[in-house]
């Protein structure tokens, strides 16, 4: 089990350190600065922090002594051509037969780096870094340069290579409305899976185009999403347009997907060939952000769940935390350790993890829970810290 | 030569410009900036997106006039004058 937490938080990073079986937080890192991901390069015990300045652009921040020294590093850019289609904000005076609605493009600038991966152990110096708006970019030397990953920048499904010219195709990903802070409405990379077998296979869950795989190092990408449901769509069914909040694989069965979407929870045992809509929204699991996998059995998961879409909260004022074992035709709720009054809880995508059989997650709401027999009771770390956005163990 | 005076906030990023009186050679507003990046290398990072563009929330002006150009940063910074970056304010 990991002996340390990393939280990102609206106002810094949190590290919780385990000592003599108990949890312990340091004083907060990046004091004053949006943090919306923290993680541990398992590889080499690097961390990494993913700043969400308001003033100065997003940065990468990167510790190599365990946290107690930080660098800042500022070279993941968008080369120069890269454009995308501007999409509109869904307001109820947007008119699609508008003249604004033909086909605007944008120079693509990093607004958010909203996920941050790590390469196989056989490639020990190769990251990932998913954006908004939409960009996976990969570094080969430990995050000193980043590159844009082209082929699914200029993927058919966002209207073709750009840097190029025109539009060759239309463009089917839409907002994420984590892009509206920043004055846009575009899609976003949250979820990041490198196969364990393979580095050459990936996935990339979007928001909001769904599930995206590469079985060639990223040469190619096509969409995974059969199966899925959007019930905001004409065609519920489209292959594109999928929200996917969330997007995570067994480690050791990696064919075993779990996805927390927009409209259920999502399972896939065919390495995402197909989904199956698992959600029990009859004892309250259906709507949320995050969701873990365990380490071993493909079969098993977890999601915090809250109520959607318009209030994001704890359903009814308690928070619990659901269970399958059995690839999600049925949950066990629990609730032994975490408040049922009052509790306006949300926990965001990153805002859950796994080490062994414990748990953690945080909310917007400051919160940080702990369980350790695999979720079944749960002990608060704290009440007080700025609104969670990633939780993570090292 | 041009002054540049700047938030405090920029100090936590780049200690070397704290307490300094910082000059560098007239010219536009790019080519004040690209001076303040030699001496503290990154700078331009913080203030500028990666097409050169001033960021979203970053102003800055020369004397009291706020720069025209925010794309190119082509406005001109006479001898005398000084050029103030700093925070835009976005509310709350």
């Amino acid at each position: 089990m990991s002996n340390i937490i990393l939280l990102g938080t609206r106002k810094g990073t949190v590290i919780f350190d385990r000592i003599n079986s108990s949890w312990h937080p340091r004083p907060i890192a990046h004091a004053g600065v949006p943090v919306c991901y923290a993680a541990r390069d398992p590889r080499d015990g690097t961390l990494w922090v993913s700043l969400d300045h308001g003033h100065w652009g997003p940065k990468l921040s990167r510790s190599r002594d365990g946290g107690k020294t930080w660098v800042d590093i500022s070279s993941l850019k968008y080369p120069e051509g890269a454009r995308y289609i501007v999409k509109y904000l869904p307001t109820p005076d947007f008119n699609p037969e508008s003249p604004s609605a033909q086909a605007k493009y944008a120079d693509a600038t990093v607004l958010k780096i909203w996920n941050i991966a790590f390469g196989n152990a056989d490639q020990p110096n190769r990251l990932y870094a998913g954006t908004i708006p939409g960009g996976l970019f990969v570094s080969d030397d430990g995050g000193d340069s980043w590159e844009l990953n082209r082929p699914l920048w200029n993927h058919d499904s966002r209207g073709g290579d750009l840097f190029a010219g025109d539009a060759t195709s239309v463009n089917l990903w839409n907002g994420t409305p984590a892009s509206i802070d920043y004055g846009i409405f575009e899609p976003g990379i949250h979820s990041i899976i490198v196969d364990p077998r393979d580095p050459a296979h990936m996935y990339v869950a979007v928001s909001t185009a769904g599930v995206i795989e590469t079985t060639d190092g990223g040469q190619s990408w096509h969409s995974r999403n059969q199966g899925m449901l959007n019930d905001y769509m004409p065609n519920p069914e489209s292959d594109w347009c999928h929200d996917p909040h969330f997007v995570t694989s067994c480690p050791r069965k990696p064919d075993h997907l779990w996805q927390q979407n927009h409209f259920g929870v999502f399972y896939s045992d065919d390495g995402a060939k197909s989904w199956k809509k698992v959600s029990r929204p009859d004892v309250g699991v259906n709507f949320g952000f995050p969701i873990v996998a365990d380490a071993n059995d493909g079969r098993t998961a977890w999601v915090v769940p809250a109520r959607a879409d318009a209030e994001r909260m704890a359903i009814d004022g308690g928070l619990f935390v659901a269970r399958t074992t059995d690839g999600g035709q049925t949950w066990q709720t629990f609730r032994d350790g975490l408040p049922q009054d009052n509790a306006y809880d949300i926990a965001l995508r990153h805002g859950f993890d796994l080490s062994g059989d414990c748990l953690c997650f945080g909310s917007t709401t400051g919160n940080v829970h702990l369980s350790e027999d695999r979720g079944e009771t749960w002990q608060c770390l704290g009440n007080n810290f700025p609104p969670i956005y990633s939780v993570r163990f090292g | 030569m041009p002054r540049v005076e700047m938030t405090q906030h920029l100090y936590r990023f780049f200690p070397q410009l704290k307490n300094q009186l910082i000059t560098v050679p007239a010219g536009s507003v790019t080519e004040i900036l690209l001076a303040i990046n030699e001496i503290a290398p990154g700078f331009t990072d913080y203030v500028l997106d990666e097409h050169g563009a001033l960021r979203r929330h970053v102003n800055i002006s020369i004397n009291d006039n706020m720069v025209i150009d925010k794309i190119k940063l082509s406005d001109r910074v006479p001898d005398d004058g000084t050029v103030y970056i700093f925070q835009a304010l976005s509310g709350g």
